[in-house]
C-alpha cells in the first residue's frame, strides 16, 4: 500500500516537473457524445481523437505535442458552458472545438469573446455566425444552403410546386422554416407543408395528401434518423412517382440500407463524403475525403458520417491556422484562422472573412442521386 | 375513397402496433399493479436481437423465437433482481424500479448493440399489396395477425387456465391467494416473463415496418400506455381496442385536419375518455375498500 502511494507520489512529481519539458499545445472540445444528439457527437469526438493520435505520431504541431481535452454536454447548453469555462480557465486552452448541437454552441459562445479564445462550432444554425462574432466560427453548412441547394436543382428541371414533409424533431422543424423562409426567393411554391412525430411509423397519410394536392411536382423530406427512411418506404409503398428530395441530414449509407429499394432514383444534397471514388481527380476536396474515409475506416472498422467530417474540418482548419500563426497566441490563433483562404476539407473548401465565418458556398453541397443502391452524382 | 381506405390501413397498422404493446402493460398490471414502464425496453431488446441476429446471417425463423426468448430472460431477470428483492415495497416504489430499469436497459443496449437504426426484410417480402386503391404491406398483416393472437391468447389463459386464474388472484389479494395455495411467487415470475415475451415479440413484428434503435423504447411504451389507459388497464380487449383507436384517430386526423394535431388528438381523446369513464373503455371498475 505504502509502497504502491509513494510510487503514485514520485510518478506525479516525475509528470509535474516533465511538464515544461514538453511544451504542448492543448485544444478543448466539448461534444454531445452521449444523449438526444449522440448522432453527431459521437462521430465527432471519435474524428478528433484520430486526427490528434495521427498528428502526434506526425511530430505534432510545428514540433509541439498536441493535448485533446474533450468533454461530454450531452447537448444541454448548460453543461456546454460549464465545460467551456472549465476548458478556458482550468485547462487553458488554446482554442475550442464543439457544441455539436446550436444549444450548447449559443451557451457557450459568449465566453469567448470574454477570454479571447478561438472557437469552431460543429453545429449547423446560421444564428451561430450571423451576426459574426469575432472569435467564433462554424464548419457546417447551415439547412438554409441545403434548402437553397434543392430547390435549385427543382428549378433547373423546370419544376416549381413542392410538398414539405418534414419531421417534428429539432432538425426537422429547423430545415422545414429554412425552406419555408427560402422558397419564394428560389422560385418555388410550397403547396403542401406536412409534418411527423420522430418515431411515428408510417406516414402514408401524410404522403397520400401530398399527392392529392393540385398541381404538386415535387416532394422534400426534412428529417433525420428513422424518420425519412419509413416517409421513403412509405412513399415506394404508395406507388408515388413524383421527384422525390430528402436532405443532408440523412447523407449516409446506413440510410440507404434502412431504405432499401425504395431509395432509388431520389435525390438530396450531401458533402462529398459519399462519393469519394467519383470526384475528379482535379477535385480539391479529393484528397482529404479519401484520408479521412481511410484513416476512420481503419481504426473504427466504419464508414465515417458528414458529422465527423465537420470535426475533421474544423481540427484541420484550426491545425493550419495555429501552423501559419507560428504561435500558440490564442489571438494570433483567430486572426490566422480568419485569414484562411481556399482550405479544401471534407465538406468543402472555406475562406474565412471578416465577414464570413462560415467560409462556405452552395458549391460544398453536391446533388446526389440513388442508382443501383449506390449514390451518384446528378450532373449540374 | 382510396384515401380513405390508406388511412385506415396505415391507422391499423400502427394501432396494431400500440395494442400489442399495451398488451404487454396489461398482464404485468393484471399480476401485481404495477404499470411497468420498461415494456418499451422489451419492444426494442426484440426488435434489436431479431435485427443482430438477421444481421450475422441467422435465418428469421429463428432469429424471431430466439429474439423473443431474450425478452423473456431479460423480463425474468428484471422480476427477480428488481421487483422481488423490493420485497411489500409499496407499489409507487415498484413502479419507480421499473423506470429505473428502462434507464438501465436503455444504458445496456447502448453497450451491447450500437446506437445505430436497424431494420431488417418483412417476413413475407416488403412488396406492397393493393388493396382497392390502396397499399398494405404483407409485414402490416403480420402485425396485426400478430396483436390479434396475443390478445386471443392473453384472453384465453387469464380466463380459462389455473396459472392465468393463479395470476388474476396474485393480483387481487396476494395474501389470499397464497393462503389458498397458489404460488404468488411463481405467478409473478410467469407475468413478468410473458409480459416480457410479448413485449419482444412485438418488436420482432414491427421492426421491419418502424425500424429500431436503443432508445424507442420510451415513446412506444408511451404510446402503448396510452392505449393501455384508454381501452382500460388490465383488459386484453381494452388493449386491443385501446391501441387500434389510437391508431386510427391518428391517421384520420393527418388525413383529414392536419398531421400537426396528430397526436394531440389521440390524447384528447384518452383526455376525454378519462373524464367520462375513469376506468376506460373496457375496464373494470375498480373498487378500494377501506
Amino acid at each position: 500500500m505504502r509502497r504502491q502511494a509513494v510510487a503514485a507520489g514520485v510518478s506525479a512529481l516525475a509528470i509535474l516537473t516533465a511538464a515544461p519539458a514538453i511544451a504542448e499545445i492543448r485544444i478543448g472540445a466539448s461534444l454531445a457524445i452521449t444523449g438526444p444528439a449522440a448522432f453527431l457527437g459521437d462521430p465527432e469526438a471519435k474524428t478528433l481523437e484520430m486526427l490528434v493520435e495521427e498528428l502526434n505520431a506526425n511530430g505534432g504541431i510545428n514540433g509541439e505535442e498536441v493535448e485533446l481535452i474533450v468533454y461530454d454536454d450531452g447537448a444541454d447548453p448548460n453543461k456546454a458552458r460549464t465545460f467551456a469555462t472549465r476548458l478556458i480557465e482550468e485547462d487553458e486552452v488554446v482554442a475550442v472545438i464543439g457544441g455539436s448541437s446550436t444549444g450548447a454552441t449559443m451557451a457557450m459562445a459568449p465566453l469567448f469573446a470574454d477570454y479571447e479564445i478561438p472557437f469552431i462550432s460543429l453545429a449547423g444554425a446560421v444564428v451561430i455566425v450571423d451576426p459574426v462574432q469575432e472569435f467564433v466560427f462554424k464548419t457546417p453548412h447551415t439547412d438554409r444552403m441545403a434548402c437553397e441547394k434543392i430547390f435549385a436543382d427543382i428549378t433547373a428541371r423546370g419544376l416549381s410546386k413542392v410538398g414539405l414533409i418534414s419531421g417534428t424533431d429539432g432538425f426537422g422543424a429547423s430545415m422545414r422554416e429554412q425552406c419555408l423562409d427560402v422558397a419564394e426567393a428560389s422560385g418555388v411554391e410550397i403547396v403542401a407543408d406536412e409534418s411527423y412525430g420522430a418515431t411515428d411509423s408510417d406516414m402514408t397519410p401524410q404522403l397520400t395528401n401530398i399527392a392529392a394536392t393540385d398541381g404538386i411536382e415535387a416532394i422534400v423530406n426534412p428529417g433525420f434518423g428513422q424518420g425519412p427512411a419509413v416517409v421513403t418506404r412509405n412513399y415506394a409503398q404508395l406507388g408515388l412517382e413524383l421527384p422525390f428530395y430528402q436532405s443532408h441530414g440523412v447523407a449516409s449509407d446506413a440510410f440507404l440500407d434502412l431504405a432499401g429499394e425504395a431509395a432509388e432514383g431520389l435525390r438530396l444534397p450531401a458533402t462529398p463524403l459519399l462519393i469519394p471514388d467519383q470526384l475528379a481527380e482535379d477535385d480539391p476536396q479529393r484528397q482529404p475525403v479519401q484520408d479521412y474515409i481511410a484513416a476512420y475506416e481503419e481504426k473504427y472498422g466504419e464508414k465515417p458520417s458528414t458529422f465527423g467530417g465537420y470535426a475533421y474540418d474544423a481540427f484541420h482548419l484550426l491545425v493550419d491556422a495555429i501552423e501559419r500563426a507560428g504561435s500558440t497566441d490564442p489571438v494570433e490563433i483567430r486572426d490566422a484562422l480568419e485569414a484562411t483562404e481556399g482550405h479544401a476539407g471534407v465538406t468543402g473548401v472555406y475562406s474565412f472573412t471578416p465577414e464570413d465565418h462560415m467560409g462556405l458556398d452552395l458549391s460544398a453541397f453536391r446533388i446526389l442521386k440513388v442508382a443501383d443502391g449506390g449514390w451518384k452524382p446528378v450532373e449540374e | 375513397m382510396s384515401e380513405l381506405l390508406q388511412f385506415l390501413i396505415s391507422g391499423i397498422t400502427v394501432g396494431a402496433i400500440y395494442a400489442a404493446i399495451a398488451l404487454g402493460f396489461t398482464l404485468i398490471y393484471n399480476a401485481s399493479g404495477v404499470v411497468n414502464f420498461a415494456q418499451g425496453e422489451f419492444v426494442v431488446i426484440g426488435g434489436m436481437t431479431a435485427a443482430a441476429l438477421i444481421g450475422a446471417g441467422v435465418p428469421v425463423w429463428i432469429a424471431a423465437p430466439l429474439a423473443v426468448i431474450a425478452g423473456m430472460l431479460v423480463g425474468v431477470l428484471l422480476y427477480r433482481l428488481a421487483i422481488r428483492p423490493a420485497g411489500q415495497a409499496p407499489l409507487v416504489s415498484l413502479i419507480i424500479i421499473t423506470i429505473g430499469a428502462s434507464i438501465f436497459l436503455r444504458g445496456a443496449m447502448q453497450a451491447v448493440f450500437d446506437k445505430q437504426i436497424h431494420r431488417y426484410d418483412g417476413f413475407s417480402g416488403d412488396a406492397p399489396l393493393r388493396v382497392g386503391g390502396a397499399t398494405i404491406l404483407p409485414q402490416s398483416l403480420w402485425i396485426i395477425g400478430g396483436s390479434v393472437a396475443v390478445f386471443a391468447f392473453l384472453a384465453w389463459f387469464l380466463n380459462r387456465t389455473r396459472a392465468g386464474r393463479g395470476i388474476r388472484a396474485t393480483a387481487s389479494n396476494r395474501m389470499a391467494a397464497a393462503l389458498v395455495g397458489i404460488n404468488t411467487g411463481r405467478a409473478m415470475n410467469l407475468s413478468f416473463a410473458l409480459s416480457a415475451a410479448i413485449g419482444a415479440l412485438a418488436g420482432v413484428l414491427a421492426t421491419p415496418v418502424t425500424f429500431t434503435s436503443y432508445d424507442v423504447g420510451v415513446l412506444m411504451a408511451l404510446k402503448g400506455f396510452s392505449a393501455t389507459m384508454l381501452g382500460g388497464v388490465g383488459s386484453p380487449l381494452g388493449a386491443l381496442a385501446g391501441g387500434l383507436l389510437i391508431g386510427l384517430i391518428e391517421a384520420l386526423t393527418a388525413g383529414y385536419i392536419s398531421s400537426d394535431y396528430k397526436d394531440a388528438s389521440a390524447f384528447i381523446v384518452i383526455l376525454l375518455v378519462l373524464f367520462l369513464r375513469p376506468q376506460g373503455l373496457f375496464g373494470a371498475r375498480i373498487m378500494e375498500r377501506v
